[in-house]
């Protein structure tokens, strides 16, 4: 499953929730003020694992938008929207973490 | 494969209307088929023809629109749903008819419908996305 998640951690708890609740398979993808998960906080060990694994994506136009293009975690994968869509077809069904 | 959307946001307010527009572009260009786009809660705003951001401003409504988001008969597949659209004084002429209302402002590439089209366009597609607030 593909798991996407909008809001930044340090603005709501739907990060944590979502880890907490996917299994090994599932991917997430960080949109629009999720993006500022991808980046290198005090919060930034809760993905750094699942990032290492490659299970971690970021929508690269908001990242740029927030200009935090420098300060990602390792291993994130940059998508553009075109990647949006090829990982809401590879990944089956989407889960949007609202 | 055959991707539908649900939006449950306006336009200018939330960037959610903005991605959603960005995704259904990109999948189109990618050869797939937008079966519908579902417009529920405040997202019914991104139907109104009255919308007029200034001019050096995307226009988030005529966006939608020039998608051509359209069924085999040529009916807009941009879907409000009627409860959420009423409260929030978006209306077509039937609507404005029955309502005793003197002007509609529903974009023609949009239609009102219920919430079962948003059922039927998970059941008929092959994926759907929700973007939200």
């Amino acid at each position: 499953m593909l798991h996407t998640v909008n809001k930044s951690s340090f603005e709501r708890n739907s990060l944590k929730s979502c880890i907490n609740t996917i299994d090994d398979t599932s991917v997430i993808l960080l949109i629009e003020d999720g993006v500022i998960s991808a980046t290198k906080n005090i919060n930034s060990s809760m993905i750094a694992n699942l990032a290492n694994q490659g299970r971690v994506y970021a929508l690269q136009g908001d990242v740029e938008a927030r200009g935090v293009s420098s300060k990602l975690v390792d291993n994130i994968k940059l998508v553009d929207y075109t990647g949006f869509v090829d990982l809401v077809v590879e990944h089956g069904t989407s889960v949007s973490w609202v | 494969m055959k991707i539908s959307i649900q939006i449950n946001e306006g336009p200018y307010q939330h960037q959610a209307s903005d991605t959603a527009y960005q995704f259904a572009k990109a999948a189109i260009e990618r050869g797939h088929e937008i079966f519908r786009v579902f417009f529920y809660h405040d997202g019914v705003n991104n139907a109104s023809r009255f919308t007029i951001p200034p001019q050096d401003d995307r226009n988030i409504v005529n966006q939608w629109a020039e998608l051509g988001i359209k069924n085999a008969n040529g009916e807009p597949e941009l879907v409000v749903c009627v409860a959420a659209a009423l409260r929030r004084g978006i209306l077509d002429e039937s609507e404005a008819i029955k309502n005793g209302i003197d002007c509609n402002n529903i974009h023609p590439a949009f239609r009102i419908s219920g919430l079962g089209q948003l059922i039927e366009a998970g059941i008929q597609s092959d994926r759907l996305v929700v973007f939200g607030d």
